[in-house]
């Protein structure tokens, strides 16, 4: 396998996107959309995709960089720093990373993922755990095609999304559909979530799919989606790590300037200790981050205990790093004219996005024999 | 084979080497203590078959797979190391010998030493047959190693020592011990030299020391009016520190990379579940559960690390990173292996024995080379750059 050091491409983009994030992106700007009653950037995501963002796991021949898993880690990475919102994850990431795999790929479906057009979301969760194995969904089969029933939520992106793809339960198995978000039957309500990121709750009435809707074979929804989730899943760890770094920069920072009984609150052996585990907590993340994005590089079928111990990893780091950040800040780290807050409500949000700690340990725990 | 460069034509190779001479009873997996061949003129070995493959691996410089040919090891870079590491993991071989020789003493030569010291030193080292311990602390001088006071007096022709180490590792069965002695009174880091002295000189006397867990691994060393022939300095006179904070590195490497990590190699849930009922006590599993995410993760900042070393990027004050989630960790393993053995695991004696034992030294991982307070007082002041 590769090395568990960034390539010199991994590490130039990188810092082309560190550059851009913190001009065009910073926290503020996630503050400003939050104020505006607003979960999305359209101008922004446009930026992003003319970078080519939107088509880092899009093969060339498709518009497409195709610069791997690790590569979209390190943007992941980057954009959790500052907190940057973007469909990203659920659009790029997922979406890309499933459509690829179906032999017809579904018309120019990742050309206008790669573009920046297309916005899909992953309608998966049901309940407030995520357990795409207990779908409830159904898809009754009504002559050659299908009816969708049932209730999504927490659908991420999905307000915004204009595509959707979503996880329905044929007969005793499972099939995944890729439809218009638009489509007759279909009714979206915004979750207003802690993090003032784009959610969804979507109502599926009787909505009418063709075979041409399915992706990959009927029945079969897991041979497309469990690459799509993983991917996510380390991408998403990705930017929980990136998450944990930015709020940790801001916490060691504050330790050297801010002063109490005259000196600065990093002379104090209580905090430095503190620090210093939680950066030791960081770096161990970071080595799990990337073994992920290599493992899904170069191994996909056998890159779930890999995946998961990079989500499991990157949510306990990002809780602490939160936790950390806001009682060594003190009360201003309480208000909500500061950053940290944000931080906490993303972390939150993302241990429990695609699967949380318990999930994941769990899945490291089968894998590992008991 | 080891002209061998390619990785992959290497790896076919090495594991026809391996076939052909490893030993069978060799291949029952990761070494721990009662597994360890550690070499040297008083060592027993457990079994021909241990001596047998010792001196074959030795022959090929795979007791030091990273060494230059010449100071008696193998020659390999990162590449091929890993290949020889996964080949020996993939048919359960033990490492054919261990050492404070090869861990410690070894890279702090190849790094400080003259080439006449690395030919003097270095291949007995590699071939186990001079072993080594280190002389560092002091009944005075623990964390704050730099005050260690044990006199080293410039006799013209030789060197004179007088004084008393603690904690010294193994020293009533080593050959001969690295140690660090004063030769200058007054400059505390500046007064300091790293010398090496043959247990068997005259006035060198040593006791174990035992330990809670039972054993003494450990020894309470003295040199009384020991006469050291002046070339036994490594690195310069008075700049011991530079050799000793080098070695520390090393040492913090290897507390956290050698054996730390049986967790990574052999689940620690699968362990757990042999005596406990398959593991359905929630507290019991959950903490297992951590335990192993952390303990893989951990793995990977090792191999991360080492990755970053051959890339040229040095590891430097993140070590003590390392030695110190390394330790915590394998304590904690240490604490749930208890728990799941429950009364079984408290006998001192019997079918169970060791279990205990081997949690009690545990808690010397984070005393030893470094306290986990001293770790993260490195970490926060050397790489975070908090006052102080």
């Amino acid at each position: 396998m590769a090395t568990l050091v960034k390539t010199e491409e991994e590490t130039m983009l990188a810092d082309a996107a560190r550059g851009f994030l913190d001009d065009a992106a910073p926290v503020t700007h996630l503050r400003g959309l939050r104020d505006a009653g607003e979960t999305h950037d359209p101008a922004l995501w446009k930026e992003m995709a003319q970078m080519g963002w939107a088509g880092i796991l899009v093969p060339e021949e498709q518009g497409g960089s195709d610069m791997g898993h690790a590569a979209a880690g390190v943007l992941a990475h980057e954009m959790g720093k500052t907190l940057a919102t973007s469909p990203f994850l659920s659009s790029a990431v997922i979406a890309a990373t499933a459509l690829r795999q179906v032999s017809d790929a579904r018309g120019d479906a990742l050309q206008r993922i790669a573009s920046g057009e297309a916005i899909y979301a992953l309608a998966v969760d049901e309940g407030n755990k995520f357990a795409p194995d207990a779908t409830a969904m159904t898809a009754e089969r009504v002559g050659n095609g299908f009816r969708l029933t049932g209730d999504k939520t927490f659908v991420v992106d999905g307000a915004l999304a204009d595509r959707l793809l979503v996880l329905a339960r044929t007969e005793e198995a499972l099939t995944l559909f890729d439809i218009p978000a638009d489509r007759d039957g279909i009714t979206r309500s915004a979750q207003n979530m802690i993090d003032a990121r784009d959610s969804a709750r979507i109502r599926f009435d009787g909505v009418e799919a063709t075979g041409d809707d399915v992706v990959g074979q009927v029945d079969h929804a897991m041979d497309v989606l469990k690459p799509a989730l993983e991917a996510g899943q380390a991408a998403l760890a990705a930017e929980m790590s990136g998450l944990a770094a930015g709020a940790f920069g801001m916490t060691v920072e504050y330790l050297k300037e801010r002063k109490q009984f005259g000196i600065a609150i990093g002379n104090f052996q209580a905090l430095q200790h503190r620090a210093a585990h939680l950066w030791c907590e960081t770096e161990v993340t970071a080595s799990a981050i990337l073994h992920a994005g290599r493992k899904l590089d170069e191994d996909p079928a056998n890159a779930t205990l890999a995946v998961s111990l990079a989500k499991a990893r990157a949510t306990s780091t990002a809780q602490l790093a939160v936790m950390e950040g806001v009682q060594m800040h003190g009360g201003i780290g309480m208000t909500d004219a500061f950053d940290m807050g944000f931080y906490m409500k993303r972390a939150r949000v993302s241990a429990e996005w695609l699967g949380d700690y318990g999930y994941h340990a769990g899945q490291v725990a089968r894998l590992r024999g008991f | 084979m080891l002209d061998i460069q390619d990785p992959e034509q290497f790896r076919s190779a090495l594991r026809a080497w391996l076939e052909e001479n490893c030993p069978e009873e060799m291949r029952d997996g990761a070494a721990d203590e009662t597994t360890i061949c550690w070499g040297g003129k008083n060592w027993k070995f457990s079994s021909e078959a241990q001596k047998i493959w010792l001196e074959r691996a030795a022959a090929e410089g795979l007791t030091v797979p990273t060494w230059p040919r010449e100071y008696g090891g193998a020659g390999l870079d990162r590449a091929r190391e890993k290949v020889f590491q996964e080949e020996m993991a993939r048919i359960n071989a033990r490492t054919p010998l261990q050492s404070f020789g090869i861990w410690m003493l070894g890279p702090a030569l190849l790094h400080f030493g003259t080439h006449e010291q690395k030919l003097e030193y270095l291949p007995p080292i590699a071939r186990g047959e001079i072993r080594w311990c280190q002389g560092y602390s002091e009944p005075g001088a623990g964390s704050d190693l730099a005050g260690l006071q044990t006199k080293c007096e410039d006799m013209g022709d030789r060197w004179l020592v007088n004084g008393q180490k603690v904690w010294t590792s193994y020293a009533d069965k080593a050959d001969w011990i690295f140690a660090l002695v004063r030769t200058d009174k007054e400059s505390k880091h500046k007064g300091i030299s790293f010398l090496l002295i043959d247990m068997t000189s005259d006035g060198v006397s040593t006791r174990p020391i035992k330990l809670i867990s039972g054993a003494s691994p450990f020894c309470e060393t003295f040199f009384d009016n020991v006469k050291v022939p002046k070339h036994h300095v490594v690195g310069e006179v008075n700049r011991g520190w530079d050799v000793a904070k080098y070695l520390l590195t090393h040492e913090r490497e290897m507390i956290s990379g050698s054996g730390m990590f049986a967790g990574v190699s052999r689940s620690l849930g699968a362990v757990l579940a042999d005596d406990s009922d398959g593991l359905t006590e929630p507290t019991l599993r959950a903490k297992a559960m951590e335990a192993e995410v952390d303990a893989l993760a951990v793995g990977l900042t090792l191999e991360r690390y080492k990755d970053q070393a051959e890339a040229g990027g040095g590891v430097g004050d993140a070590s003590a990173m390392l030695k110190y989630m390394g330790t915590e960790l394998n304590k904690r393993r240490h604490e749930l292996l208890m728990a799941a053995g429950g009364s079984d695991a408290l006998e001192w004696d019997g079918t169970h024995a060791g279990r205990a034992g081997d949690w009690l030294r545990t808690k010397a991982n984070s005393i030893e080379g470094g306290t986990s307070e001293v770790m993260l007082s490195i970490v926060s002041r050397r790489v975070l750059g908090l006052p102080g």
